[in-house]
């Protein structure tokens, strides 16, 4: 109900659409009473009263100009209501992006909060039903009901009675039977998805079943979905009846009010007119409420979607963007990058992926982080990149607290190559201006070259302009890194951070990562999370880590001789037989 | 219009309970037109005071409809689900049955991952052709045409008004609102894709974005894309409103016109006053058959393109014919290879150039060379996934094409890194290559494997739940799993292509120790990259190209200058091994 209310309130933030949203159905309303008021007059006239020609002929024009009139405010209703749900929908998008932009890649790093937020905004388009649908229904339910009472009471207080007598009926089962109807649907969405993770799977092994000479499953799959109808069948027995209910007091009600005025009509206890005139309001009373438990589905899913919005929106951002004045300006590079004791710890990870951590990264020099995956050498870059904070101890700058640096200017003083680049869909140009949007075609030219790529490019019907598919199709594993490779030269950042291919690379790829390396080391502090033999051999310092915590440090010579765990690692290299 | 009729056909074993769900619909709407019709009708006869008696059976027809009506709706909705599971169950076995004889062959032109989403979305699709595209059309076509007839009795005039408001708000405006939203519709799912593509590639790499500082520009362009998508959504959207409205508009007119049509007729006494007030009710009442039929055009739309992309995809013939009379599988047999040549068709250039070898029973061949060198072609030929076009291979003597594909498969067991582990337990995986397995067998091949441990380890052993939606196993467990899974295939020749790709060097070697031990007896090609193991090779092609460039004996071919050798030594290059790299992943992130 939380969540209904921070919806309602965000609605009405918009108060002059959603008011105009409900204020032109309800005018919808009041035209269809007239047009019910003039029609049961025409009909009267002409069956009882012998109406004249004319008089009827003013009665039709009246009647088509209340039809005009009202198809025109369903036309404006079902387009602003439309509306309301575009713009509520594209406002909660916005908001979400820019909050997960907020989060940092801290928070859209993980797997299944990445998986939740592109979740939460695929969600945005069923809550839009939400907004557009439910929402303004709530009140035509309420008000449109109110309205055809108004008109009913004054006429015929008993007929008047049965509507009101008969109404709350509505809501009232709707609750009951929509909760009932609700688990079975759950039930069946479920028994759904089962079935068809079963097609799915046996599909996508296919080939595998072929080699295994057993792809004899159309009879499986046929009897899965045989017992799936069965099963299903007998939830929807039940799951249905909520309907069944709804529409039964919709249609008896009518039949009551039919009978009972009838029966008044017989000893002239009314007129026939009004009585006509309820006869055809009668549907229109309930067709609301009705309306209101066919639409309380599509806000069932709506509101499923909003949890997981709000679950995205209520993150707290890990790193605090916000810029304190008084905070100290950057240092001047070249940096010298000092941890102190620190430590860091997930959430929802009992182990800190790293902890006390002490060492230092000097100008000039390349430092070599070892040590198998999960060690915390990922998390080493993330601190240093500032996608995450130390919960203890701390990183200094030339002596000043990486904290207290704003954080978009630090930013602009790395480089980072990655394991695997995200490339975007736009040229190669437009990929590089990434890390240097103002850099001149000569610049990327040269730092192409710097980075080996220029044989690639060169080769290439568009050169730099070449464009690069969804997620960077077209692209190898290496020439990605390549990419990467080249945006830190553009960007000339005075600290590199280096993450090497764990992949077999051939002996041409392997001498060109080389030869970026002797390049990017030139003045710059270099870190490298190394996979590689040659790297560690040149490095001016070698962390090994192993389990969070820097075990070893030195340069190779000492820990090659010094038979702990990176003499152990190297000891592994024998080469095969 | 074909495409309809065959998807009809799908229909055609269950049409009973298609006509019943039919004649349920049919009579939904009717007690619905019936009830107001006959309220009308008391209401309007009681205003002439007769007697009571003159009401009784309207009275008791009211009554009946005011219940008939929820329940026929509800007997409806029963049957026609009850259709639609049974559509869902043929349709996806058909699918199935369909694609079988054409994988992998005929699927290689379709990037794999998307044919199958697309197809999977397109069975689904279908799955609701009778509920939304067949049934609809069918209760308004019969109610209208009863609605119709009721007023013709009365005045041919009347009738035509009638058949005529419900043509066009069922027949004309779904198709005029198509025509014009179609080219709208097309344009916003192209935005939407481009939006969500964008979003997509901006949160996966917002790392990326946030260590270059990109991540307003980010911001912007999603922005940009959005308002495009907005802007076409709108358009959309007024135009669908503008429709209903209009639909709206032609229910009520038509209404006015049987007021106006009959008024006359009243007068003159061709018509008796109190029929007018049931005219004007069942007059809009009717409009209710055809509400659901703009939907159902929308849907029949995408039926036939869902359709026509599923005939296509199934009408290909297969790669591979069943030979008209199989020849009897040979025993313990020799294989050979002559002059054997491929090209897959639109790929570029031959694959295979002029590959010959001969592999008695029980000996070891290594096919080995730089990836893309056409080294897995050759399985895909062996198992029949695709005919041999030029040269020979004999199995016992005789051509591959003289057996019956199906049972060929069955004396060769295939391990690959692409080998599938199914969403189903440890057991019904391993089972699935012999069925007849017992429980001792099973742990045999878990124990020759080295998976005994692990497998003993598993929450519930056996029957512990794998693949996408169960236990997480490592690449190494996986790829041993694969390889004893074809252990228990109990076949004659291992086709192992490169079975530890993917693998780290302790894992690999611990697998090759494995797979050597395991497979002395039969006959083994082994394609691979990686040269290890290779002194356990009788014979070694050296393949590039699609061609064969060197053959020999791992010592003959280290001992000659040449490709083989540069290969080796390229692979002696120290790589700095990390221990539990076979772990990757567990890091966050």
């Amino acid at each position: 109900m939380n969540i209904d209310r921070r919806l309602i309130r965000l609605a009405a933030s918009t108060a002059g659409l959603f008011g105009r949203v409900v204020g032109m159905g309800l005018l919808g309303g009041l035209l269809l009473i007239g047009q019910a008021w003039w029609l049961s007059q025409a009909v009267n006239g002409v069956f009882l009263g012998g109406m004249d020609v004319p008089a009827l002929m003013r009665l039709v024009i009246g009647l088509l100009a209340l039809i005009l009139l009202r198809s025109l405010a369903a036309f404006l209703t079902e387009g602003l209501a439309s509306r309301f749900g575009r713009d509520m929908g594209a406002r909660l998008r916005r908001e979400l992006l820019e909050h997960m932009v907020r989060l940092g890649p801290a928070y859209v790093r993980g797997e299944q909060t990445s998986d939740l937020g592109l979740a939460a905004l695929q969600g945005v388009d069923e809550l839009e039903r939400y907004f557009s649908q439910y929402l303004p229904q709530v009140f035509w339910a309420a008000m449109i009901p109110l309205a055809i009472l108004a008109a009913v009471f004054p006429r015929d207080p008993l007929s008047g009675l049965v509507l009101v007598l008969t109404a709350p009926l509505i809501p009232v089962f709707m609750v009951l039977i929509g909760k009932l109807a609700e688990r079975h649907t759950r039930q069946q969405w479920t028994a759904l998805r089962r079935m068809s993770a079963f097609f799915l799977d046996t599909l996508q092994g296919l080939t595998t079943l072929k080699l295994l000479g057993r792809s004899d499953q159309a009879g499986r799959i046929a009897a899965v979905g045989e017992r799936y109808r069965q099963t299903t069948m007998s939830v929807l027995r039940v799951a249905f009846l909520s309907a069944l209910v709804l529409e039964f007091i919709g249609t008896i009600s009518t039949a009551i009010v039919a009978v009972q005025i009838g029966l008044r009509l017989l000893y002239g206890g009314i007129e026939f007119q009004p009585a006509f005139f309820i006869l055809l309001l009668a549907p229109e009373f309930y067709a609301p409420l009705r309306q209101l438990g066919v639409r309380f589905h599509a806000s069932m899913s709506g509101l499923t979607a909003a949890e997981k919005i709000y679950q995205v929106l209520d993150a707290q951002p890990e790193v605090d963007l916000e810029v304190n004045p008084g905070r100290p300006h950057l240092p001047c590079p070249p940096f010298s990058i000092r941890f102190e004791q620190v430590s860091y710890c997930y959430p929802s990870r009992e182990q800190a992926a790293v902890q006390d951590l002490s060492f230092e990264l000097r100008p000039g020099q390349l430092s070599a982080l070892v040590g198998s995956s999960g060690t915390g050498k990922t998390t080493v870059t993330q601190l240093l990149l500032r996608f995450i904070d130390p919960q203890q101890g701390r990183i200094l700058v030339n002596e000043v607290p990486l904290n207290d640096l704003p954080l978009a200017d630090w930013r602009r003083q790395v480089a980072w190559v990655p394991q695997r680049p995200a490339l975007f869909t736009g040229t190669i140009a437009e990929n590089l201006r990434i890390a240097c949007p103002e850099a001149s075609e000569e610049q990327l030219r040269q730092a192409v070259r710097q980075a080996q790529l220029e044989d690639y490019v060169d080769s290439l019907p568009h050169g730099l302009d070449t464009m690069l598919g969804e997620g960077g199709k077209g692209l190898s594993g290496g020439q990605a890194q390549r990419l990467a490779i080249a945006r830190a030269f553009l960007r000339d950042a005075p600290l590199v951070i280096f993450d090497e291919p764990t992949a077999y690379l051939d002996a041409e790829q392997e001498a060109m990562i080389e030869a970026a390396i002797q390049r990017l080391r030139q003045g710059r502090t270099l870190l490298i999370v190394a996979h590689r033999l040659p790297t560690v051999l040149h490095a001016d310092q070698i962390l090994v880590m192993q389990a969070g915590r820097i075990v070893e440090q030195g340069r190779h010579e000492q820990l090659a001789r010094g038979g702990g765990l990176y003499a152990g690692m190297l000891g592994s290299l024998e080469v095969e037989p | 219009m074909r495409a309809v009729a065959r998807l009809l056909g799908f229909l055609r074993p269950f049409w009973r309970e298609v006509l019943l769900a039919i004649a349920l619909g049919v009579a939904a709407v009717a007690s619905g037109i019936g009830l107001l019709g006959l309220s009308a009708d008391i209401i309007a006869r009681a205003a002439l005071r007769p007697s009571i008696a003159e009401l009784q059976v309207a009275i008791v027809g009211v009554r009946f409809f005011g219940l008939s009506r929820a329940v026929f709706r509800y007997l409806e909705r029963l049957v026609s689900h009850s259709v639609n599971f049974r559509l869902l169950a043929q349709l996806r076995a058909w699918f199935f049955q369909k694609l079988e004889p054409l994988a992998p062959a005929r699927l290689q032109g379709y990037q794999s991952g998307d044919l199958l989403s697309r197809s999977i979305r397109d069975v689904e699709t279908l799955e609701d052709f009778y509920v939304r595209v067949v049934s609809p059309p069918l209760v308004a076509l019969v109610t209208g045409l009863g609605v119709s007839l009721y007023f013709g009795q009365y005045a041919p005039l009347l009738g035509t008004a009638v058949a005529a408001g419900l043509f066009i708000a069922g027949a004309v405006l779904p198709a005029v609102s198509r025509r014009v939203s179609r080219p709208l519709a097309d344009g916003l799912a192209a935005s939407r894709a481009r939006l969500n593509a964008a979003l997509v590639e901006g949160l996966q790499g917002l790392s990326d974005l946030a260590a270059w500082g990109q991540e307003q520009a980010f911001l912007q362009r999603a922005e940009r894309l959005d308002e495009d998508y907005l802007r076409r959504r709108a358009r959309l959207d007024w135009t669908a409103a503008a429709f209903n409205a209009l639909g709206l508009l032609v229910s009520l007119l038509t209404m006015l016109a049987v007021l106006w049509i009959t008024a006359p007729l009243v007068r003159a006494g061709e018509v008796p006053g109190h029929q007018l007030a049931v005219f004007v009710v069942a007059a809009l009442a009717s409009f209710e058959s055809v509400s659901p039929l703009a939907l159902a055009a929308q849907q029949l739309e995408k039926s036939l393109e869902a359709a026509r992309r599923l005939f296509e995809l199934v009408d290909a013939g297969p790669e591979v014919a069943e030979p008209a009379s199989p020849a009897e599988l040979p025993v313990l047999p020799r294989l050979s290879v002559k002059g054997l040549c491929f090209a897959y068709p639109g790929g570029a250039g031959d694959v295979l150039r002029d590959l010959s070898f001969d592999l008695p029973y029980g000996k070891k061949l290594a096919i080995v060379g730089p990836s893309g060198a056409g080294k897995s072609t050759l399985f895909h030929l062996l198992v029949r996934f695709w005919e041999v076009q030029y040269g020979e291979i004999r199995l016992g003597g005789r051509p591959v094409q003289a057996y019956s594909p199906a049972s060929l498969r069955r004396m060769m067991a295939v391990i690959s890194q692409n080998g599938y582990i199914f969403n189903g337990t440890l057991r019904y995986n391993l089972l699935l290559a012999d069925p007849g397995a017992d429980e001792d067998r099973l742990w045999d091949a878990l124990a020759l494997t080295g998976l005994q441990e692990w497998a003993r380890n598993l929450p519930e052993g056996l029957d512990t739940w794998l693949g996408e939606h169960g236990a997480q196993i490592s690449g190494g467990e996986r790829q041993r799993l694969l390889a004893a899974r074809a252990l228990l295939q109990k076949a004659d020749l291992y086709l192992l292509d490169e079975p530890t790709a993917n693998l780290d060097v302790n894992t690999e070697r611990d697998l090759v120790q494995v797979l050597t031990r395991t497979l002395a007896p039969y006959s083994v090609i082994w394609v691979t990259h990686r040269l290890v193991s290779m002194d356990w090779m009788d014979e070694i092609l050296v393949l590039e190209g699609g061609q064969v460039v060197q053959r020999g004996t791992h010592a003959e071919l280290l001992a000659r200058e040449g490709l083989y050798r540069r290969l080796w030594q390229a692979q002696q290059r120290p790589v700095l091994f990390v221990p539990g790299a076979d772990m990757a992943g567990s890091e966050a992130g």
